[in-house]
């Protein structure tokens, strides 16, 4: 049941209720993160120790393009049938609400992804001191790439064909998540402490969430000019 | 009022007939410096400069990539800063400005590339490598890319600039966070069979034709920007009557409609 | 000195790409009017429109609400309007109550957003997904939302579209209370209205302005 009053609240629930009832749609980034996951051993070699190796980096690198197939989709809807501009048009601060539908967007993209990811680590061979440290950068790290993946959705939201435009603009501003998360799982692998790079996720994660939102905001005003 | 006074020179700045009228009598000047600098510091870099000890000639392509890798950064800063006065103060000069910065700043990092590909072949036996610089560069390269993709998505005009605004302004605040993670990524991965030492001691005789070309590639990049906002202010100010007459002197058979 | 009208449109325009969409608006609307907005198609009729909700912020002119500029009430205002566009905002996945429940106000109580579907004839539907519903049942999904809002000024753009002869007669009739209770409506539309207190305006398109030294 939704509730009447938008904002932040509001926009979570209803997101997360369209959620549910398209789950088979929600559902393919992590089919997509599961499948591409058993084609890296047929493409590289069942060998343990070279999985291994290029776990941590193969794993980040498909969660990064799962999280990008799921942005596309995140104001679009909203723009065809006109919630985009009853959004624009609602009493409420507008960074808030949009920042609600990026939470919903992560609990349903971000979230499934960590979790599934230990799974993922074990096909590929990842010792397993390296399997907490994946999850928990993954949760860090896919709320980061919600966040920047938004801002590219909302400037490309009125474009037909936003989607390969999507990637050029939200690939390069993801490339630090990669590096830090990865390095992370690397860390622990090795033996190292892999709080640093975790503790560095983490400060990316409070300035994208204090920063994004506006971002998106001015973005959306301004595409919803036309 | 008086405040308003201060800032009638901002105002008449953005007045794209201004911007037009005054670089056209500075661009002599800027062609002659330019050229002279350019042609100083390559005469002097190429032939003049000393051999280097370990690497003989081909270290003197250092006299464009230094100077093109020192612009194409600074030049996206430039854009952003471009695009942040334009939807601060809304202004159309800015984002013509905006515009011409970058496809030229794109140009530059790719020379900054190129160059450094082809410094690496003798230096390194290899084209590429994934050093901490090179691979700021590249990401540099796709974040103009953007920008540039972006401005040409929109029908409209102004929504395009608007759009490659923001844009801007959120890899302006990545650059540097992008910077420092390649930067450690770089230190933690450090192959042990390339040692890059940057140089720390340049000599003197080799330093100072550099630091033309450093200058002669920042006049360059005026007069580029400079040229290419004006031929822009022509297209985007066509309906306008000084344009019109403009293009009537210049081709007296030109019929006024 | 008399109170200042509820809305006043003062020189409002907007430019697309250094044209101006249409003549600079001027004109006030009242507690009790019916504005209609009249001008060909691509006029500037939803532009307009959409400039007076303040989802576009216009080039030059501006907007007051109860003789403030909108700037400086903008939370107020946004409160007391109701804006319902070519696309309807509903959400194709969720039930007609859902829908309806999503767009009301909080306050709204599950026997009145009953009541509000009842109105529109959408008895027996309200648990329907509205991908099952047709064109004009998802109109009046929208449309329901008259019932249910406390806002005071209506925005309607082309709210007849798709909308049967049964369900046109209750919304004019239902245009006609809420101005007779002191609410205020700015619409569009190519029909001509039988309504009292109607008033037109005449949205001139201004195709080619141009950019002036």
């Amino acid at each position: 049941m939704i509730a009447g009053s938008q904002g932040f609240a509001g926009y979570l629930r209803r997101d997360l209720l369209l959620a549910y009832r398209r789950r088979g749609e929600v559902a393919s980034p992590l089919i997509f993160f599961v499948l591409v996951s058993t084609l890296i051993p047929l493409g590289i070699s069942p060998d343990s120790a070279r999985l291994a190796e290029l776990a941590p980096g193969i794993i980040w690198v498909m969660a990064l393009l799962a999280t990008l197939l799921s942005t596309e989709t995140l104001f679009a809807s909203d723009y065809q049938d006109g919630s985009l501009e009853q959004l624009l048009i609602s009493p409420q601060l507008l960074a808030l609400s949009v920042l609600g539908k990026i939470v919903a967007h992560w609990l349903v993209t971000g979230l499934p992804l960590t979790m599934v990811s230990p799974l993922i680590g074990v096909m590929l061979s990842l010792p397993a001191e390296g399997l907490l440290p994946l999850m928990a950068s993954l949760a860090l790290g896919t709320a980061c790439l919600s966040l920047i993946g938004a801002v590219g959705a909302a400037l490309t939201v009125s474009l037909r064909k936003g989607g390969l435009l999507l990637s050029v603009l939200v690939i390069p501003l993801y490339m630090p998540v990669i590096i830090f998360g990865s390095a992370a799982v690397q860390a622990a692998v090795d033996g190292l402490n892999w709080l640093g790079p975790l503790a560095v996720l983490g400060a990316m994660l409070s300035a994208a969430v204090a920063l994004c939102p506006l971002a998106i905001a001015g973005a959306l005003r301004l595409v919803s000019n036309n | 009022m008086a405040s308003g006074r201060n800032w009638n020179w901002f105002h008449r700045m953005g007045s794209p007939r201004w911007f037009y009228e005054t670089t056209g009598r500075w661009l002599p000047w800027l062609w002659v410096l330019t050229l002279g600098l350019m042609l100083t510091g390559l005469v002097w870099g190429l032939a003049f400069a000393p051999q280097d000890a370990k690497q003989g000639n081909s270290f003197r392509i250092i006299y464009l990539h230094v100077p093109a890798s020192f612009l194409a950064l600074a030049g996206y800063y430039l854009m952003a800063i471009a695009g942040a006065i334009g939807l601060i103060w809304k202004m159309k000069l800015s984002y013509m400005v905006m515009k011409s910065a970058a496809p030229i700043g794109a140009a530059l990092t790719f020379i900054a590339l190129f160059t450094g590909a082809v410094w690496g072949k003798p230096t390194w036996g290899t084209y590429w490598v994934w050093d901490a610089r090179i691979t700021s560069m590249l990401i540099l390269l796709f974040l103009y890319l953007g920008v540039l993709a972006l401005q040409y998505a929109f029908h409209s005009q102004e929504t395009g600039n608007k759009a490659s605004a923001i844009l801007a302004l959120v890899g302006t605040v990545n650059i540097p966070i992008i910077y420092k993670s390649v930067d450690w990524w770089y230190t933690l991965h450090q192959p042990a069979t390339i040692k890059f030492t940057s140089a720390p001691s340049m000599h003197p005789d080799m330093f100072q034709p550099l630091l033309v070309m450093i200058v002669a590639m920042y006049s360059f990049y005026a007069l580029a920007l400079i040229l290419h906002t004006r031929v822009e202010i022509l297209r985007r100010e066509r309906k306008a009557s000084w344009v019109r007459e403009l293009a009537l002197q210049a081709e007296p058979g030109g019929v006024a409609q | 000195m008399s109170t200042p009208p509820l809305i006043t449109v003062e020189q409002l325009a907007f430019e697309r790409d250094d044209c101006n969409v249409f003549k600079p608006a001027s004109f006030n609307v009242e507690a009790g009017d019916i504005v209609q907005l009249e001008g060909a198609n691509g006029a500037g009729k939803t532009t307009l429109m959409r400039l007076m909700t303040s989802a576009l912020q216009p080039t030059s002119g501006a907007l007051l609400y109860k003789g403030r500029p909108i700037n400086d009430c903008r939370y107020e205002y946004l409160d007391s309007i109701l804006y319902i566009g070519h696309q309807s905002g509903v959400k194709m996945t969720l039930s007609a109550e859902e829908n309806l429940r999503w767009m009301s106000p909080a306050s709204v109580s599950s026997a009145e957003i009953t009541q509000a579907l009842d109105a529109v004839g959408l008895r027996g539907f309200a648990d329907m997904p509205c991908y099952s519903l047709s064109a004009g049942q998802h109109r009046r999904v929208a449309l329901a939302r008259l019932h249910t809002s406390k806002a005071a000024v209506w925005y309607l753009d082309e709210p007849f579209t798709s909308i049967d002869k049964q369900g046109a007669l209750a919304l004019q009739q239902q245009l006609e209370i809420h101005v007779q209770q002191g609410g205020a409506v700015v619409l569009t539309t190519h029909q001509n209205l039988p309504l009292d207190g109607l008033r037109k305006y005449i949205v001139e398109s201004h195709t080619d302005l141009g950019v002036q030294p």
